[in-house]
This record gives C-alpha cells, structure tokens and sequence, in this order.
C-alpha cells in the first residue's frame, strides 16, 4: 500500500476512499485563478461572416466576457472622394452611388442636393423629380432596412428571416430595375432631377408591392417578435443611451431607439418632407430590440410616404428646365440598362444642332460651378448622411466630403460591446447596421 | 506609350489615334484646378489654336460678409460674442454663403470655441455632425482647412467653422474632449491631409493602411492609375486625361 502526501485515506463499507488535501490545491481554489485571469486578444474579421463586410475587431477576452473591444476600419477604402475630384460634377453621381451599397439612392439624392444648393438651383427642381426622389429614398430605405433584419436575424440563428428579407427585398430591387435600368449603383439621381421619367409599369409593381409588404411585416413580427431565443439575444443588449449616442455622434434608429426622434426629414426638412404625413417612431430601451422594433415601424411609415409620393405624382419634367444643366434629352432604359433614347439620338443627331453641341459641351466638359461650399444632411437609413461639398468654380468637383452614419456610428461599438458578452458582440455590431462600403468610401 | 494605329489584329475596328493634348503635360497631371485655373482643354502652345489655352480663371479671395446676415445667424453670433470673451481675437472672418454660417476661427481656438458652441444656453450645438479636410492648394497660404459641421438639435440650427493650417505646421487642438465623435473623423483627416490633431488620445492612420506614405487627399498628392486599352486605343488614367479646367 501507498501512502500518498497529497491525499488521506480511509476505509469504508465501498472500500478505500482517498480525501484530496494538501498540496497547492487550497491556493489554487481560494487565491488566484490563472486560468481564468488570463485575457486573450481575438480578432473578428476582417472576413467572418457577421461583421457585414470587412469590419475588423480585436476582442480582449476575460472567458466570455468582452474587456476591450476596438474595430479597425478601411479594408474597403476605394478613394471615392479623391476620385471624384477627377470628374465631372454628373459623373460624381456614378461614384457616391456605390459608397453605402444599401442605400445607393440617398448617397445620389445628398450629393444631387449639395450639388444644386451650389448652383443656387434648389427651388428649380420641379415637383415631380422631388417626389420621384422621395418615392426612391423611401423604397430604399425599406429595402436596406430588410437587408438589416434579414442579416441581424440571420446572426442570431434566424435563418428563415433572412430568406424572407432578401425575398422582399428583391421585389424593391425589381422594381428599381424597371425605373433606372439597374438594380444598385443607379446613378439615377443626377444634379437637376433625375435621370429618366419613372414607366408606368414601375406605378403598377409599386402598388403591388405596397398592397404586399403589410402582410410580410405582420409574417416577420409573427416569426420574431415573441419568440423566446430573439427577445433573450436582442432585449437589454448592447444598450446605448441618448447621452452616450449623442457624445459618439450616434443619429438613425440607433438614436431613436434611445428615445430622442431625431429625424432630419421633420427636424431639418428636405425635398418636401414636411408636406408628407409620417411618424418618427421611437422606442425607450435603447437596445437591440428597440432598435429592431424601430426600424420594422419604419418600414411601415416608408410604405405610408411611398403611398403618398404616388399619388402626388403629376406628370411634368423631371429634370430643371435650364440647359446649361440638363441635358437636351431626356435617357432611356434600353435593352442593356440606361442609354439614349432614339427619340433623343434622333433629336440630337438629326434635327437640332444646337443640342448636338449642347449635348456635347455638358458631356465633356459639364457644367460650372460656381465656387463656395455647402453641407447637405439628409436622413439615411442609418442616420445623418451629410455631404459636405466644395467648389472652385470649375467643371469639377474640388472636394466632396461624406458624413457616413456607418463610420460614425461603427465608433460606438466598444461603448456597447464592453463589458458584455462575445455572442452580444455580433447583435450589438448588427444593430449599428455598418455597411463597410459606405464607411471605409 | 505605344502608337496604337500600329496594331491591325483587332478585327479591323477603327481606332483612334491619341488625342491631342493628352499626355502632352496637361494641366490635369498638376492637381485639378490648381493654382494654374488657367485654359480649358490642357493644350498649351502650338497646340492651341482656340486661344482657350490662354484664359485664366480669376479666384476671388473669401470675404467677410456684412452685417445682418439674416435668419438664426446674427442670434448665434451675438451669443457665441457674449459667452466667449475672446471672440474678436479667435474669429477671424464670419462668412455667410448660400444661407449657410462659416465662422473662421483660429486654429488654436477651435476647441474653446467648440466648448462654448456645445455648453452655452444659447448655443447648445450638441451635435459634431461631421469634421472633414479641404486642402486649398494655391488659393491660402494655410492651405489645410479643418471644417467642423456643428448641429444643434434643440435650436435645429447648423453652423460651420473653419480653422486653416499651414503644411509646414499642421497642428490645431483636437475636439475629442469636447465632442467624442470627432474621434474617428480627425483620424481621417489626419490620414488624408496629415493635420495633426494635438490631445487626440489615438492619432493614427485609419482608412490607409498603416505604413502607408503620404496623405492621399492633398491636391498635390497623385491620383495614380494605368493606361487601359479599348479597342486597340490607349485609354490614359483618369488624372492624365485631356481636361477642362
């Protein structure tokens, strides 16, 4: 027999029972714990599937729990405003379109207004490219807003939700295809209006769509709002505040979600929103699910402004009538996207030589600018997008600013993540809703 | 560069020949509208015989506008005069464009200004909304601009201030401690123009890679790019192209 120093012996009925004792194992379990001490550094991302795009983390780990978070940003920095200062102020559509690949439409209508609040030209833009702006932004605006239910939900184990949001999603996108020729990066809205008239048929499918969407709304609430496991990830997770949204510069349903209705559409009104009826819906938790429940209301107050876009939309010019600006014809949508008309090459080519050489002269060349600086805020789907603007006068952008809500918002993600734990990492970081494309530029 | 009237393996397309003026030192290989603003299609010499080449673009130095300026203006600047004692010294000109507010401020006053811009009851800018470089190559001597969007959410007023550095001392207090979201956003205007924010608690590079040379958004930084080929023609990078000025 044994004898052991790190453990006593007796015998009993169930025969020989050792008793652990000694050692350093009253040390190990009362003082310290080495293991458990330990921080480890993780890196999420740049390609993991739940940091929408390539957002980079670097995760101090205590076990689970979240010590120090901080995200890295610029894997997708394409130098869009450095490019746009090497084109045409038209041409400067073609690139803001492609920054938030969401919310093409309110990249292009920001940089159409800075444009024209630079020309002085504001009040010209007729009544129906202002509504046919509205009906865009807002169809977008629903789109991208599916987009971040499906992918959020998809995060948290909600596989059918994402099925679902993108199948709608794709009705949106059709029916962008039918009115610009393209289904992201429309270029469509340009300086002065917009690009081509919007078909009838677009009229037909978008009516359709509202009559449909209420319904699929009622079908999302149903599959995710009483459901146990999504209330346990999004309720009191990631919780931000007004105060701390407003110290990180927070704005879009995040801040609302907080409590304060800061909605630059009936703050600070732009393209006529403060003749439209709509509600800015708030919610008081300031956690992921507030911010799930504000954005489904928003969906439904878009479908409220859709409605109301339609049925203004009288017929009339969508772009300025000044033709140092406009082009002389209006484009099509061809077989192959968006080009010219042949009613608008036969015009040109055949019948006016003044808008040959006009057509010419503000493809090449373009227009001027006169000089000075503008900032324009309107109300994306993820918060303020300002484009602050400056000319010197000449046919091309001198520099072109974006305030994009993903980059600031993204500097909010420690203040939420810290403290909690890794699996809250991804719903907090999903209900900033970044989209890297639009944050990196 | 290659002739590209040479080739004949493309099926018999035309292609064009180069187009005049456009590697030929165009304007457009020096920063666009730079200090030059001078002809429209690039073409100097015996190339011209439009006469264009000779025009010169006048630019009109930023003047003080007068007062009153009208709507909320002449209110935010009476207060900011009242709860910011060095307001002559620290503002140098107030300048009102296209109903929007620009106050010039000196550099090294941008952060008690903005203090006071956030903390007065009559200011109440709460909000940075955005904080962006513009770099005014040939047109001021400080040539980089540090331009902050202020909003103020109680009032609904927006207001803009400027401060302008020189490139050979880039440094102007850092709005962190005032407003926290200027985080990120002097980091980039760091990045881009090289305007050292002093007092900013992390002032690296964000959206260039980290050992990365040069700050991409100054005028005189290069766009950079390659020739392409399109049906047998040579197309030149977009910075080397035939321009307008």
């Amino acid at each position: 027999m044994t004898t052991s120093n790190y453990a006593t012996e007796r015998e009993t009925t169930e025969g020989r029972v050792f008793t652990v004792t000694g050692g350093d194992w009253d040390t190990v379990v009362s003082g310290t714990d080495p293991i458990n001490e330990e921080r480890i550094v993780v890196n999420m991302g740049p390609q993991h599937p739940s940091t929408h795009g390539v957002l980079r983390l670097i995760l101090e780990l205590e076990g689970e729990t979240v010590r120090e978070a901080r995200s890295v940003v610029g894997y997708l920095h394409t130098g869009i405003e450095k490019n746009l200062e090497y084109r045409n102020w038209v041409q400067g559509s073609t690139f803001v379109t492609r920054m938030d690949y969401l919310s093409p439409l309110f990249n292009e209508t920001a940089y159409a207004l800075a444009v024209e609040k630079l020309l002085g030209i504001t009040d010209e833009v007729t009544e129906r490219a202002t509504t046919i702006r509205v009906l865009m932004m807002e169809l977008n605006r629903i789109s991208s807003h599916l987009v971040w239910v499906a992918t959020t939900a998809m995060e948290l184990g909600a596989i059918n939700m994402m099925l679902y949001g993108f199948r709608e999603r794709e009705y949106i996108l059709e029916i962008f295809e039918i009115i610009t020729g393209l289904r992201m990066n429309h270029a469509y809205v340009r300086p002065g209006g917009v690009a081509q008239d919007v078909p009838d048929e677009a009229i037909v499918k978008i009516r359709e769509f509202l009559k449909l969407m209420p319904k699929k709304l009622k079908e999302y609430e149903n599959m995710l709002s009483g459901q146990p496991i999504w209330l346990e990830r999004t309720q009191n997770v990631a919780v931000l505040d007004v105060t701390g949204c407003l110290a990180l510069g927070v704005t879009g349903p995040v801040l609302r979600s907080a409590g304060l209705a800061w909605d630059l559409r009936k703050t600070m009104p732009y393209c006529g929103y403060e003749t439209y009826e709509f509600d800015v819906p708030t919610h008081t938790d300031g956690d992921v699910w507030g911010r799930y429940l504000v954005r489904l209301a928003e969906i439904r107050e878009s479908l409220k402004l859709v409605e109301q876009a339609l049925d203004r939309l009288k017929p009339g010019p969508v772009m300025v009538a000044d033709r140092k600006i406009a082009w002389p014809a209006q484009l099509a949508i061809g077989v192959d996207g968006m080009g010219n008309s042949l009613e608008h090459v036969a015009k040109i080519m055949g019948q006016s030589m003044e808008s040959l050489i006009h057509h010419f002269k503000l493809v090449t060349e373009g227009f001027r600018v006169p000089p000075g600086q503008v900032y324009v805020g309107i109300e994306s789907p993820r918060g303020e997008l300002g484009v602050h603007a400056v000319s010197d006068g000449g046919t091309r952008p001198y520099r072109v600013h974006y305030r994009e809500p993903s980059f600031i918002n993204l500097q909010a993600l420690p203040a939420m993540a810290e403290g909690g734990l890794i699996a809250d990492v991804i719903a907090g970081g999903a209900s900033l809703d970044p989209v890297m494309g639009g944050c990196d530029r | 560069m290659t002739a590209p009237n040479d080739r004949n393996d493309n099926g018999g397309v035309p292609v064009p020949t180069t187009p005049a003026g456009a590697t030929s030192g165009a304007p457009a290989e020096h920063p666009p509208s730079s200090p030059a603003g001078r002809g429209m299609f690039g073409i100097h010499g015996s190339g011209d015989v439009s006469g264009f080449g000779g025009l010169v673009r006048q630019r009109r130095p930023i003047e003080e506008s007068p007062r009153p300026y009208g709507g909320y203006f002449d209110e935010v600047r009476d207060a900011l005069e009242e709860a910011y004692p060095a307001f002559g010294e620290a503002i140098e000109k107030v300048v009102v464009d296209r109903g929007e507010l620009t106050l010039h401020v000196r550099p090294e006053r941008i952060a008690e200004v903005c203090q006071v811009m956030r903390d007065d009851l009559a200011l109440r800018f709460e909000l940075c909304s955005s904080v962006s470089g513009v770099d005014y190559l040939g047109a001021d001597e400080r040539r980089l601009h540090v331009v902050y969007q202020l909003t103020s959410m109680t009032y609904r007023r927006m207001v803009r201030l400027e401060a302008a550095v020189s490139v050979e001392h880039p440094h102007l207090p850092s709005v962190t401690a005032v407003y926290p979201t200027a985080d990120w956003q002097e980091r980039e205007a760091y990045d881009m123009f090289g305007i050292v924010f002093d007092g900013h608690p992390n002032l690296t590079r964000i959206l260039m890679p980290d050992d990365w040379e040069g700050h991409p958004q100054r005028k005189d930084y290069p766009l950079g790019g390659v020739p392409v080929e399109y049906k047998g023609a040579e197309i030149p990078p977009p910075d080397k192209r035939r321009s307008y000025q």
